[in-house]
């Protein structure tokens, strides 16, 4: 009954079927959600997602003011400027433009701005890769952003969609940023499900009602806070940014009964009765897991995967009572966290995750796909075989296994 | 310039720029500040720059704002006030909004000669209608007399020490306008506070022209702790500056270029007073040679000739 009662409401919602770019896929939902401002500066993988707004716009499809600003410090600038104001507004980057928001990033979030941006995830020079991989997205982390990580161009175009919501509601009131794969999402083409707008209007109504520069109510944003009140107002945003997930989830919810979808924070596959678990994010990382996960189920490895789809506020709970049965847990990383005890930053929240339930069981870093290093579902099913090693033996590495590195020790 | 206000007494009695901040005694950017807020009335919305205004007015839980505020960053002003601008356009256009306020934005030399003068540079390129205030006390004075691209030669700095080899910043001051001009804005102008009807008509021209393009005014802001004089003497060493022809007051308007009183009669060097009445007053010449004085003397004259020329050119 459910299902069809959901397939229906998306017959109902769904405009077009089309071929996306992950990119072009956030360039359509920022025009389905009427945006106000848009400022961006163009950085490979994120620039066809400008080239687009920029044809919208140019092609009046959009009523948005765009805004092509002369660096990514000045785009994240300008939407904060805008998003004071009181408008609906947008941005993309990747890389070296991720980071030189980076001071803007803590900005945006200290002021709680609602601001959606779109960020194909992309490796950080030196030396310069173009290439995807999620370092830049690792670096943005702490910046008190929400932050979510799509899997497919039609997540990407319904996270935007979720995004908006999301940022401007007023528990909330916090930027948000949309990541996925560069390239391996942002230039690869996917069939993508189109909303009718006024579907997409409605799901997204606009918070007018939120603190903003209006001269008939002066008010003063972006104040110094002695260390009298620093830490409270700081405390402030990172409970908002706690507390948003149970926004997040409602807001999942309410999409998927408006859209017939059906996401949640944490994606699980074959999950319930699984052994050994892959714990990733990110498109090609999760599809090629799942697809070993298959392989591995087949020669009788009780393998399954868990997407992290919500990454920052981390969906601690989620993801525990996710793997709270399995035997052993990789965490496979795109991203370095170097220095640390273990190099991949997403096992380290696992790991703190894990421990905040008093559960201790065997975690393996894993790191893979750096700078879009192949990654190959052989890859992932020969990880699958060597977690099952490691039960067998109860030996587990004390280091990152770095996959596919050439001349490493793993 | 149009004249909007003749004597002090046509300025609105109105304060926008509250007292109780935390400004130094004879701080001259407030002095300025407070003058421009008057002069542009209630339905504004101001960006600051990171900067001795910033962080001497907004101390939460207080400020001293009573027109809408924002501060984002030390190097952005120009971008934050550009999407404030393209903001209030859109929602107007959306009927979201039926304001007509105005964008002013805010920075000090710092925030203007130096890390933000790209922001800046945008901003004018892309022709937003924002009012941009340079408040220019000559050095990063929030941070304690750092050396920006505004200080003048030979003045110290703690960054620019007066020293065995070296004697105060061993560069020349950069020519904004000439940068700003060149960006082909409706409208730029310098100003002092020595001269708040003068200031306050610019600002008002200057906001009349923003639905053409941005607008810039430079405005002399002198510091005493950062220029190391009595506090009592900023509008006198203001004066003493366009008096002695170190800060010339004139507008570029629409391609021309208008010199406004006393600068006016400028170009005749007889008319303007000896340099010497202006670096004599400041701590921060103090370690100055005859030879250092008539440099800098050489430096102004070079100044009003190549400001000669524009006038031939573009007067
Ligand atoms: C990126 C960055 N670098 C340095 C600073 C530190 N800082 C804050 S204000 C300031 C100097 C401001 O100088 P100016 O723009 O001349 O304004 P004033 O303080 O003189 O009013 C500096 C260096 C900063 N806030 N941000």
């Amino acid at each position: 009954m459910a299902v069809a009662k959901a397939l229906s409401t998306r017959e109902e919602v769904v405009k077009e079927r089309v071929g996306l770019t992950s990119n072009y896929a956030a360039a359509y939902a920022v025009k389905t959600v009427d945006v106000d401002v848009i400022a961006a500066y163009p950085i490979t993988p994120q620039t066809t997602i400008i080239e687009k707004l920029a044809e919208f716009v140019a092609n009046g499809e959009i009523d948005a003011e765009y805004i092509p600003v002369e660096s990514e410090h000045s785009a994240l600038s300008a939407v904060v400027g805008a998003a004071a104001t009181g408008a609906r507004v947008f941005t993309a980057t990747s890389a070296q433009g991720l980071e030189f928001m980076h001071e803007v990033l803590y900005i945006a979030s200290g002021l709680r701005l609602p601001i959606v941006m779109a960020a194909p995830g992309r490796a950080l020079s030196a030396p310069i890769s173009i290439h995807g991989d999620y370092q830049d997205i690792m670096s943005a982390r702490d910046s008190g952003w929400v932050i979510m990580i799509a899997s497919s161009a039609q997540e990407v175009y319904d996270s935007i969609i979720m995004a908006y919501r999301i940022a401007e509601d007023n528990r909330v009131l916090l930027p948000v940023m949309v990541s996925y794969d560069g390239f391996l999402m942002s230039h690869t083409t996917e069939p993508v499900e189109l909303y009718h707008e006024e579907y997409v209007r409605k799901f997204t109504p606009r918070n007018l009602n939120r603190p903003r520069l209006d001269p008939r109510k002066p008010m003063t944003i972006g104040v110094i806070a002695s260390p009298d009140w620093y830490y409270e107002i700081k405390y402030q945003a990172i409970n908002a940014l706690k507390e948003s997930k149970n926004v997040i989830k409602e807001t999942h919810n309410e999409f998927n009964k408006a859209f017939g979808t059906n996401y949640d924070i944490v994606e699980k596959y074959m999950l319930d009765d699984a052994d050994y678990v892959l714990i990733t994010y990110g498109g090609a990382s999760s599809g090629n897991a799942k697809e070993a996960a298959r392989r591995a189920r087949e020669r009788g490895l009780r393998a399954g995967v868990l997407r992290l789809r919500l990454f920052r506020p981390f969906p601690t709970d989620e993801v525990v009572s996710a793997i709270k049965y399995s035997k052993v847990v990789a965490v496979v990383d795109r991203a370095l966290s170097p220095g640390n005890t273990y190099e991949g930053p997403v096992f380290n929240d696992v790991v703190s995750a894990l421990y905040n339930k008093g559960i201790n069981k065997p975690v393996i870093s894993v790191v893979h796909g750096i700078s879009q290093r192949t990654m190959l579902s052989d890859d992932f099913y020969n990880l699958y075989k060597k977690l099952d090693e490691y039960a067998k033996t109860g030996e587990y590495p004390r280091k990152t296994i770095f996959i596919g590195l050439r001349g490493g020790e793993a | 310039m149009k004249v909007y206000f003749r004597t002090i007494k046509d300025l609105p009695v109105d304060e926008y720029f509250g007292p109780g901040q935390l400004t130094c005694a004879g701080c001259g950017p407030s002095i300025a500040i407070r003058w421009i807020l008057k002069a542009a009335g209630s339905d504004v919305i101001i960006v600051n720059a990171t900067g001795c205004i910033e962080v001497t007015s907004t101390s939460y839980p207080y400020t001293a704002w009573s027109v809408p505020y924002l501060h984002v960053a030390f190097e952005n002003a120009a971008a934050a006030a550009s999407g404030a601008e393209s903001a209030l356009k859109v929602l107007r256009r959306k009927g979201m909004l039926d304001a007509k306020a105005k964008v002013i934005a805010i920075a000090g030399d710092g925030g203007t000669y130096d890390i933000g003068l790209q922001a800046l540079s945008g901003m004018l390129e892309r022709g937003h209608g924002v009012l941009y205030v340079l408040y220019d006390n000559e050095a990063y004075m929030n941070t304690g007399i750092q050396r920006s691209g505004g200080t003048p030669h030979f003045a110290w700095t703690t960054t620019s020490p007066v020293g065995s080899k070296l004697k105060g910043k061993v560069q020349r001051k950069k020519d904004i306008m000439s940068i700003v001009i060149g960006h082909h804005i409706p409208y730029a102008a310098t100003a002092n506070l020595a001269y708040p009807i003068d200031l306050a008509n610019k600002v008002k021209t200057a906001l009349d022209y923003l639905d053409e393009g941005p607008a810039f005014i430079h405005v002399l802001a002198p510091c005493p702790p950062g220029w190391r004089y009595p506090e009592e003497m900023t509008v006198e060493i203001a004066r003493l500056a366009t008096e002695t022809g170190y800060f010339p007051l004139y507008e570029w308007d629409h391609g021309m270029i208008r010199f406004n009183p006393p600068s006016n009669t400028h170009f005749d060097k007889s008319k303007r007073k000896p340099i010497t009445e202006y670096l004599k007053r400041q701590g921060r010449f103090a370690h100055l040679t005859e030879e250092n004085i008539k440099e800098i003397e050489k430096e102004i004259d070079e100044y009003w000739d190549y400001l000669s020329k524009l006038v031939k050119t573009f007067g």
